[in-house]
């Protein structure tokens, strides 16, 4: 008899890593006597990382387990807020395959384990701009993606690099509806993929992924506006020409390839002016490539950013 | 107590339940209170907006004079959740104003949804018999401003939501339905077919 594990069975990931002990567990981790603290548990769910502070920490107060886990955007679990918390429940991520291919002389297949492996894993603490005007601050477990690519070793042709969600209707319910064209697609121009900004996440709060948040994998990158950061990845192409989002897929004219994050450039029913962190009620400026432009603008000049939204 | 009040009282009961509700699920810990207060007022408006608009066509299909009465309650209802969605806006923008601004350069659902606000203010102040009285047939045309509000609330749902038009676009559907009894019923009294 096949006895799995799933998500369903697990004590909620707020049972096991409260803030206040992920708090202090950061000061036992930068002590490197993490040993003693971590029981172990099969990661699907919800295992504590090992991982040392990275670079690039915001200084801002982190939003809370709670709000980060429990309001997002995750189509596949359906539109609304809280659907993902309610309803990621049912993905298994345990086995998991991520292909790594196009044009690479590498090309790279993944299991899960293997996910926590690529590199060595560090927290960052990023900040998290969303079209819709809210942000959060979010302490990820991840590596950057261009470590992954180095080992796939992209060729010259590898320009822009596509990214797509698993496809699984049977545990994603948002699949079963016409919200989006399926399965998820995302890309970055190679040069914004091999940023050290760039993040592939595996979990956050110093443990991995819930679902709801893109278990077990996801891409991270907080100069853009979130729909970029792709959650849930299974293949990861090396392409030559521009790929074709998913949003912009949809409305070519309210989404682009590029979505930095630019208080200069409304949505065309929106303002994008200032946004709103979750869980405050009043509203802050939005910034520059969200805060990150001292990093990245260089990456832009020459480009109409009105134009290239 | 007459039976027409006893129903009254149930129906300001009824009316308070979903903030009621709201309430005590905000209070238990929703991921973000600003954001669900906000949507809840703003649907219950339009949802009580749309229960107005429906006793008209109610009492000629059924004969039930008796229910007009039931209509103010309703209106009454739906501007009282308006207010407390134009109120959790303004306490959001109330630390920096100048951020209005940018809403009304740059987010025209706002627009929209502020002036279905102001146009319900009027009916709300002129709810009481006294008014009816006083204003005697302007009171009735007057009223018709209802029917701008709820297009303008429509518009305003529809405007904000990113993607996913189902609910937005029902209750569009619904409130053409009832604005469309009443062109129809006009049409039909003055006698052009």
């Amino acid at each position: 008899m096949l006895i799995r594990l799933t998500d369903r069975t697990a004590p909620a990931p707020s049972e096991i890593t409260p803030e206040a002990l992920w708090r202090s567990r950061r000061d036992v981790l930068r002590g490197a006597a993490a040993g003693a603290l971590s029981l172990w548990l099969p990661p699907a769910l919800a295992a504590p990382l090992k991982a040392s502070p990275g670079p690039f920490q915001a200084s801002e107060k982190p939003s809370t387990f709670d709000e980060i886990t429990r309001y997002n955007n995750f189509y596949e679990f359906g539109s609304g807020k809280e659907d993902p918390a309610k309803y990621a429940g049912s993905l298994v991520v345990r086995p998991w395959t991520l292909t790594v291919g196009g044009h690479v002389q590498k090309p790279l297949t993944l299991d899960y384990d293997a996910l926590f492996r690529v590199a060595p894993l560090q927290e960052r603490v990023y900040r998290l701009r969303c079209v819709e005007g809210w942000s959060m601050v979010i302490p990820w477990v991840g590596f950057e993606l261009s470590a992954l690519l180095k080992q796939a070793q992209p060729t010259s042709k590898g320009r822009f690099v596509q990214f797509v969600t698993l496809e699984r209707p049977s545990q994603m319910p948002g699949q079963r509806t016409g919200l989006l064209p399926w399965p998820y697609r995302e890309g970055l121009r190679i040069d914004e993929a091999m940023h050290p900004l760039t993040l592939l996440a595996v979990g956050l709060y110093g443990q991995t992924l819930p679902a709801q948040n893109g278990a077990p994998i996801r891409l991270v990158v907080p100069w853009k506006y979130g729909f970029k950061s792709i959650k849930s990845i299974v293949a990861i192409n090396l392409v030559e020409h521009q790929p074709t989002t998913t949003w912009q897929s949809v409305n070519p004219r309210e989404y682009g390839f590029f979505a930095n994050v630019n208080p200069a450039v409304d949505h065309p029913r929106w303002s994008q002016a200032n946004e709103r962190r979750i869980g405050e009620f009043g509203r802050r400026p939005t910034l520059p490539f969200n805060g990150y432009a001292r990093e990245v603008a260089s990456m832009y000049s020459g480009l109409d950013l009105k134009r290239w939204i | 107590m007459s039976a027409r009040r006893v129903w009254q009282a149930l129906l300001i009961a009824l009316a308070a339940l979903p903030a009621l509700i709201t309430v005590v699920e905000v209070r238990a810990g929703v991921a973000d209170p600003a954001d669900y207060l906000t949507r809840q007022s703003g649907w219950w408006a339009l949802a009580w907006l749309l229960a107005t608009l429906t006793v008209s066509p109610l009492v000629a299909a059924l004969h039930a004079p008796a229910l007009l009465p039931f209509r103010r309650t309703l209106g009454l209802t739906a501007f009282a959740y308006a207010s407390a969605h134009l109120s959790v806006y303004v306490a959001q923008v109330a630390p920096t104003p100048s951020v209005v601004l940018d809403d009304l350069i740059g987010s025209p659902y706002i627009v929209a949804g502020f002036a279905a606000w102001l146009l319900l203010l009027p009916l709300a102040v002129t709810s009481s018999k006294y008014w009816m009285k006083r204003l005697g047939r302007t009171w009735a045309r007057l009223h018709r401003l209802i029917y701008p509000a709820v297009a303008l609330g429509c518009l305003h749902y529809l405007w904000l939501t990113k993607s996913d038009y189902r609910e937005p676009a029902l209750f569009a559907l619904l409130a053409a339905l009832l604005l469309a009894w009443r062109v129809w019923r006009w049409r039909r009294r003055a006698g052009t077919p």
